[in-house]
């Protein structure tokens, strides 16, 4: 009697997991369709598979838990002698290879039509850093670095004291979007520029490696307007998890317009560029401190914290730092050409002359480093130049 | 296969204490370390993954920091794989097989000895990295390079830990193999061997194939990392993918050589329970040979988001969905062996039966992963990590515990408190689907692995796995207990223990003496455990 | 009295030894590596932890022949040594079977993507414009500098003349051993290690001359990783070759060995053959293709 009843838990047991799983795969927290052909391609291709199997689950443990039923000692069962049947053995290696080949087609077709990157209309160049994204737009000399939010960022440290509820999109915003147009057939190139990411949006219906010293492609076409959350899906250290991946696709004539903002401030701030490279302009205190402070809450921030006071062992403090304090010679070299091997990447490929110079002064005079320096632009902008020069390739050997 | 019997050197001067188990040749003894380092090490990793659910337990980071979260992550897995699940089972092969087949003991008893010692100084090694300043390993246990070559200090303990192992494992391999192949007593025909045996035979090969890769994949990231070499570098013309096909052309067969075992286990376990000799005994052997051999050609499953060729995807798919065939044929086996059976529900036939379901929920969520475009959403979220747990924890891991509670009579001449076991069980089994399996819906729904913290949409069901885990946590404590108190005392235990069992290392006295079949006994069918009206 | 019966010793001590040795030696060589301030002790405990696993190594076939030579194992006990080095060589062939597949993977996969075939067309476009795929090749930054590979048909070629001869005349002196022809037996021996040393002394200079004069070292782009790792570790199975050659060749002199009772040299020149068959491979794809 006692055993029945253990018999009918675990029953009850396998029927609530189908149950569950039905149930709450079919009403929510389900793969989402998404808004691309593909994404929704891929979807039914879960859906297919996931029904597929699930039905061969229940059969199986149906069969099972009868015989644990009918045949228990305790219902009198006597044990029969067969232990072999060819022809029932032949029945469950045919079925399940029918069952797996007639799986396989439309997984095929779908891989298939996944893999032609041919014919994009627009071709954006992603490049994955620990821990922040960047997008060049190859055809519109757009270019631009893309980081979780401040809000996020703030909230996610450690004791905050600020509720992710309260931070609206926690840690899946970040401070620059990647602007598409709809209905546009876009690839992406991917890299890296240290160790590897995966750029994944779960509304495009894939993700893909991004792998330092190689390029990756694939495709989407969005249909529908909107903004669409995904995350980094590799791990890629520390801040893996603090890496969003946002894409807001606007109407062609939107985008266009976009293009038209972007590129205009682009230009006057080329002009700059260019006016910088032959003759950088000097700043004045201030506006290096202001400049600085930016900067450095956007780039370096991340693992040398606000305060400087960084995060021993891996990643110093450049409070009271011997070479934030230092030689300057020193101090700009390790920010532009960063530290081989380590996480302190060669910052000369990822900010400009203006940028360097400012977040320099900015570290050399605060958290209580008073050195009173100013450094200029002119001073990092030969360093960047040579650095250019000099890697032909964006990945570098660690040396030790 | 005639003359086994046993010659010793030294009948009488059996040393005591320490000494005993630090100089042992002895199998049954060298089984028990075994199994108890495992035990230890299970305790370990489970204590880490405790650590990284309570992180999860709610949304933003309140516990850890992200690199110690990255730590426990990899160090949880490196320690469970390498320390509790491999051990475990070669402990158990240590104690069973050379009782099934009638040897006196292991082939190369002395490497035995040795193949067990060099564990816990490798992981002495893997875990000193905690306390080093710059932390312990935090790159996942898969190693990726570059991100692994950023690694502090610990990283070339890492390595040579891993080395260690891999030693050990080889080793403990080459041993099982000797042993089977030479070692059985007359009449023990390949075809008459117990398929825990057998299991083990083909694991003992995928061990002594891969474990040298693995060695090799990780000389290579040292290298990379120490001396100037460019493997995993594009710069220097290599490649960091380079470094996934060779982990993983080790770590598919890494993940058959931690179930393969636990196929043996559940067709010793079932059989005995329903009082009717295995169904297709002959098909279980080519079943399991056929998965072995497929597991050196499906490595790239884990590597479909890394941008490979069009055909080398469709090829690794075809090539995994293939596996589904001969695992689906042990399932059906197993079933069939039940179908009117006379069944009783022992603890060891619980586990047994949760096994059968719930591996098979791990494996049909693995036929899934490998559609390679419903993979590039699956890939590297939580889908992934309830899939592998389906199949580590309630596959691996619900085996040993089966084959824990199926031959503790035999160890220990005890019965094990059956009370206090199915309170085990069915504690643990409801616990474990709490705590796996919301991570399906977690991953469908977007969340990555690997990460501390995630965004609020995931609240609900990461607290849910918490609270489950926690439950599962404590469950195993209530079976480190039970194990204690078999061992301390209880109903003796008969020979054969249970009514159904056959098989030669039922014919010994409970508990089994030190030395068995010093003379080999003489097998024929009636005595063998299994048998096929093939063979 | 031990025929007939499987010999089972009771208790071992040197398997905790080598364990403690082992232990010792790689966190030696850890330590070492990481060339931080705390790792003076590193070289001096790498160097305590190799001579513990030498002594151990020592000690352990000590007892075995002490054991083999009592008499104490019979076929059985032989026939499980004989599956354990059949089992441990195979386990080298995968070994070496990782680092091939790195040098096949390079030269069919990696290098011609980055240089811009198949999947790595947008690779070599964005990233290495220029760069045109080639073997031997260090990549497109050119790591390690401009290099010249050591040509196929000269030293190399007379080292696989070595090791093909040494392979004869081990076999020779296994004919003798069957014999029982003690002096033609040591005879054999001797010139077997005397080429297996041969062997090193060219590959030595082989190597010291690609670092002084061609500029390639083990930091010449995946072209010198390949070479140096592949030769490098066949070169440390040649000497540990040897080394066992000539402990068997003093065993030989010492009257050792029955013509049907002589695994220790059986599985030393198995040992040697795969060593012999590994270099002819990597003759084959490492110099000449
Ligand atoms: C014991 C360990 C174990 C076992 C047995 C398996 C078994 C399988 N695994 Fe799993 N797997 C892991 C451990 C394991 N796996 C681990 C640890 C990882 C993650 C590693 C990491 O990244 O850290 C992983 C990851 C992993 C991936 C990569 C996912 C990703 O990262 O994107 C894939 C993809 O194909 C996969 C597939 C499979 C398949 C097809 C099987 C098959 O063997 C399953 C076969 C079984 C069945 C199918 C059920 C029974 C059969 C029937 C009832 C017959 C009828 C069925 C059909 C016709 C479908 N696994
Ligand atoms: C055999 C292998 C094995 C086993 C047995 C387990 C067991 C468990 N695993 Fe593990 N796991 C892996 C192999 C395994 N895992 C692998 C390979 C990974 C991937 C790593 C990577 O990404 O690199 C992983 C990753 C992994 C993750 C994902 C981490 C991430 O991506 O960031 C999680 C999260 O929930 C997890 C949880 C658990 C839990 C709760 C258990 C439980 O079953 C553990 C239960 C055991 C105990 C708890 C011990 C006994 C009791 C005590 C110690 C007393 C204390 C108890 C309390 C205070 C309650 N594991
Ligand atoms: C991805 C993490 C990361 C980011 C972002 C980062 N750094 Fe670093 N930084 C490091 C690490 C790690 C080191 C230590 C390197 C080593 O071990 O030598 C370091 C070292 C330094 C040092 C030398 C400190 C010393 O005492 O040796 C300076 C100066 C520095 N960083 C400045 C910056 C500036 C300025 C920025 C932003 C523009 C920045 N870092 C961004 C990780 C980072
Ligand atoms: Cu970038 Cu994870
Ligand atoms: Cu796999």
């Amino acid at each position: 009697m006692k055993r029945t009843n253990e018999l009918i838990v675990g029953l009850a047991m396998v029927a609530v997991i189908t149950v569950i799983t039905w149930g709450v795969f079919a009403v929510g927290d389900n793969m989402t369709p998404g808004v691309t052909p593909f994404s929704r391609d891929v979807y039914q291709l879960h859906m297919v598979v996931l029904s597929t199997v699930t039905i061969i689950g229940i059969l199986v443990f149906a069969a099972m838990f009868t015989s644990i039923y009918l045949h228990r000692k305790s219902r009198g069962a006597e044990a029969a002698k067969f232990n072999h049947s060819t022809k029932a053995e032949i029945i469950w290696t045919v079925i399940p290879i029918v069952i797996l080949v007639v799986m396989a087609i439309p997984a095929t077709r779908v891989l298939i039509d996944m893999e032609d990157t041919s014919g994009a209309d627009l071709n954006i160049k992603v490049t994955g850093y620990q821990w922040l994204w960047q997008y060049e737009y190859l055809e519109e000399d757009i270019a631009f670095y893309s980081a979780i939010d401040r809000d996020s960022n703030a909230a996610r440290q450690i004791g905050s004291g600020i509720s992710p509820r309260e931070v609206d999109n926690y840690l899946l915003e970040v401070d620059n979007r990647l602007v598409v147009p709809t209905d546009t057939r876009i690839r992406i190139l991917l890299t890296s520029g240290d160790v590897i990411h995966s750029w994944w949006v779960p509304d495009l219906g894939w993700k893909r490696d991004a792998i330092p010293g190689m390029v990756n492609e694939a495709w989407t076409l969005i249909e529908e307007p909107g903004v669409y959350r995904g995350q980094c899906a590799e791990l890629c250290g520390k801040d893996h998890g603090f890496m969003p991946v946002v894409v807001e696709a606007v109407p062609p004539e939107e985008y266009r317009a976009w293009v038209a903002e972007q590129t205009g401030e682009q230009t006057s701030e080329q002009t700059a560029d260019a006016q910088t490279e032959s003759d950088p302009e000097p700043m004045d205190r201030t506006a290096l401190m202001q400049h600085g402070e930016d900067v450095y809450d956007a780039h370096c921030a991340s693992c040398h914290r606000e305060d400087g006071s960084g995060m021993a062992p891996a990643f110093p403090a450049l409070a009271g730092s011997a070479v934030v304090t230092g030689e300057l010679s020193q101090h700009i070299d390790v920010v532009v050409n960063g530290r081989p091997g380590t996480a302190m990447a060669a910052f000369g490929q990822r900010l400009d002359a203006r940028d360097i110079a400012a977040a320099l002064t900015y570290t050399r005079n605060a958290f209580g480093n008073e050195t009173g320096d100013l450094v200029q632009p002119a001073d990092v902008e030969p360093l960047i130049e040579s650095r250019l020069d000099e890697s032909l390739a964006s990945t570098e050997k660690p040396e030790r | 296969m005639t003359d086994t019997t046993a010659h010793t050197d030294d009948h009488h001067s059996q040393p005591k204490g320490l000494a005993r188990w630090l100089f042992t040749t002895n199998h049954k003894e060298i089984g028990t370390l075994y199994l108890v380092f495992s035990l230890a090490m299970f305790i370990v990793g489970g204590a880490m993954a405790m650590i990284i659910r309570a992180e999860l337990f709610q949304p933003g980071l309140q516990l850890v920091n992200p690199e110690f979260f990255n730590q426990m992550t990899t160090m949880h897995a490196l320690v469970m794989i390498f320390g509790a699940v491999m051990p475990a089972f070669v402990g158990l092969a240590n104690w069973m097989v050379p009782m099934m087949i009638g040897a006196p003991d292991m082939a190369l008893p002395r490497m035995n000895n040795w193949s067990f010692w060099i564990l816990p100084f490798a992981f002495l090694m893997l875990l000193s990295t905690l306390f080093m300043p710059t932390g312990a390993p935090a790159s996942g246990w898969t190693l990726y390079p570059p991100l692994s070559l950023q690694g502090g200090n610990s990283f070339a303990f890492v390595i040579f830990a891993i080395h260690l192992m891999g030693i050990s494992s080889i080793m403990g391999a080459i041993n099982i193999i000797a042993t089977i192949l030479n070692m059985r007593a007359p009449g023990m025909t390949l075809l008459r061997m117990p398929l825990f045996v057998w299991t083990w035979l083909i694991t003992a090969f995928l061990l002594i194939a891969v474990m040298p890769v693995l060695a090799g994949a990780v000389t290579m990231l040292l290298t990379d990392r120490f001396f100037d070499t460019s493997f995993f570098n594009a710069a220097g013309g290599g490649d960091p993918v380079m470094y996934q096909h060779i982990f993983w052309f080790f770590g598919h067969p890494e993940v058959y050589i931690m179930i393969l075992p636990a196929f043996g286990i559940i067709s010793e376990i079932i059989p005995t329970f329903s009082r009717k000799r295995l169904f297709g005994y002959t098909s279980m052997v080519y079943a399991t040979a056929s998965i072995a051999f497929l597991s050196f050609i499906v490595w790239a499953h884990h590597m479909f988001t890394t941008g490979m060729p069009l055909g080398a995807s469709l090829f690794f798919m075809y090539a995994t969905m293939i596996i589904a065939v001969p695992t689906g044929i042990k399932i059906f086996n197993w079933v069939s062996t039940m179908w009117r059976g006379s069944m009783t529900f022992e603890t060891p036939m619980l586990f047994a039966i949760a096994f059968v379901v719930l591996f098979t929920i791990g494996g049909l969520s693995g036929i899934m992963l490998a559609i390679v475009p419903a993979d590039f959403q699956y890939h590297d979220t939580y889908f992934v990590v309830a899939h592998f747990h389906y199949v580590l924890v309630t596959g691996a891991v619900f085996a040993i515990m089966a084959a824990a509670y199926y031959w503790l009579p035999k160890w220990t001449g005890n019965m094990y408190d059956e009370r206090l076991g199915k309170i085990h069980f069915w504690w643990s089994t409801i616990s474990v689907n709490v705590l796996f399996f919301p991570q399906h819906y977690l991953g469908l729904a977007g969340m990555p692995r690997r990460i501390p913290d995630y965004s609020v949409q995931f609240a609900e069901f990461n607290l849910i796995s918490s609270i489950g885990g926690f439950a599962f946590g404590i469950a195993q404590l209530l079976f480190v207990w039970i194990v204690i108190k078999c061992v301390r005392g209880g109903e003796k235990a008969t020979a054969q223990v249970w009514d159904g069992a056959r098989g030669l290392e039922w014919t010994v006295p409970s508990p089994a003496p030190l030395h068995t079949f010093d003379t080999p006994p003489q097998v024929d069918d009636s005595v063998s455990a299994h048998k096929d009206q093939l063979a | 009295m031990a025929q007939g019966s499987y010999y089972v010793p009771h208790q071992a001590r040197w398997p905790i030894v080598g364990s403690v040795g082992l232990f010792l030696m790689v966190s030696g060589f850890a330590n070492w590596m990481n060339g931080t301030s705390s790792a003076v002790a590193g070289p001096w405990l790498a160097i305590a932890g190799a001579a513990t696993v030498i002594l151990m190594m020592f000690g352990w076939f000590a007892d075995v022949i002490r054991e083999s030579e009592g008499g104490l194992y019979n076929n059985k006990v032989e026939a499980s040594f004989r599956q354990g080095m059949i089992w441990f060589i195979f386990s080298e062939v995968m070994f070496f079977g990782a680092f091939f597949g790195a040098l096949f993977y390079a030269r069919m996969f990696a290098v011609p993507w980055l240089g811009g075939s198949g999947t790595g067309a947008m690779t070599n476009e964005l990233l290495y414009p220029g760069f045109q795929a080639a073997w031997p090749t260090n990549g497109p930054a050119n790591v390690g500098g401009a290099f010249q590979t050591v040509p196929a048909f000269d030293v190399p070629l007379l080292n696989t003349l070595i090791l093909l001869t040494s392979g004869w005349t081990i076999t020779m002196a296994h004919w003798a051993l069957k014999k029982m022809k003690r002096g033609a037996l040591v005879f054999w021996m001797l010139a077997t290690v005397a080429l297996g040393a041969l062997f090193l002394f060219y590959q030595v200079e082989e190597y010291i001359h690609a670092y002084q004069d061609l500029g390639l070292t083990l930091g010449s782009g995946i072209y010198g990783s390949t070479f140096f790792m592949l030769t490098g570790f066949h070169g440390m199975h040649v000497t540990v070759g040897t080394i066992m050659l000539l402990v068997i060749a003093f065993r030989c002199m010492a009257g050792h060995f029955k013509p049907d009772h002589h695994f220790g040299f059986e599985a030393v020149a198995w040992y040697w053959h795969f060593v012999d068959v590994v270099w002819l491979v990597l003759f084959m794809f490492v110099y000449v293709i």
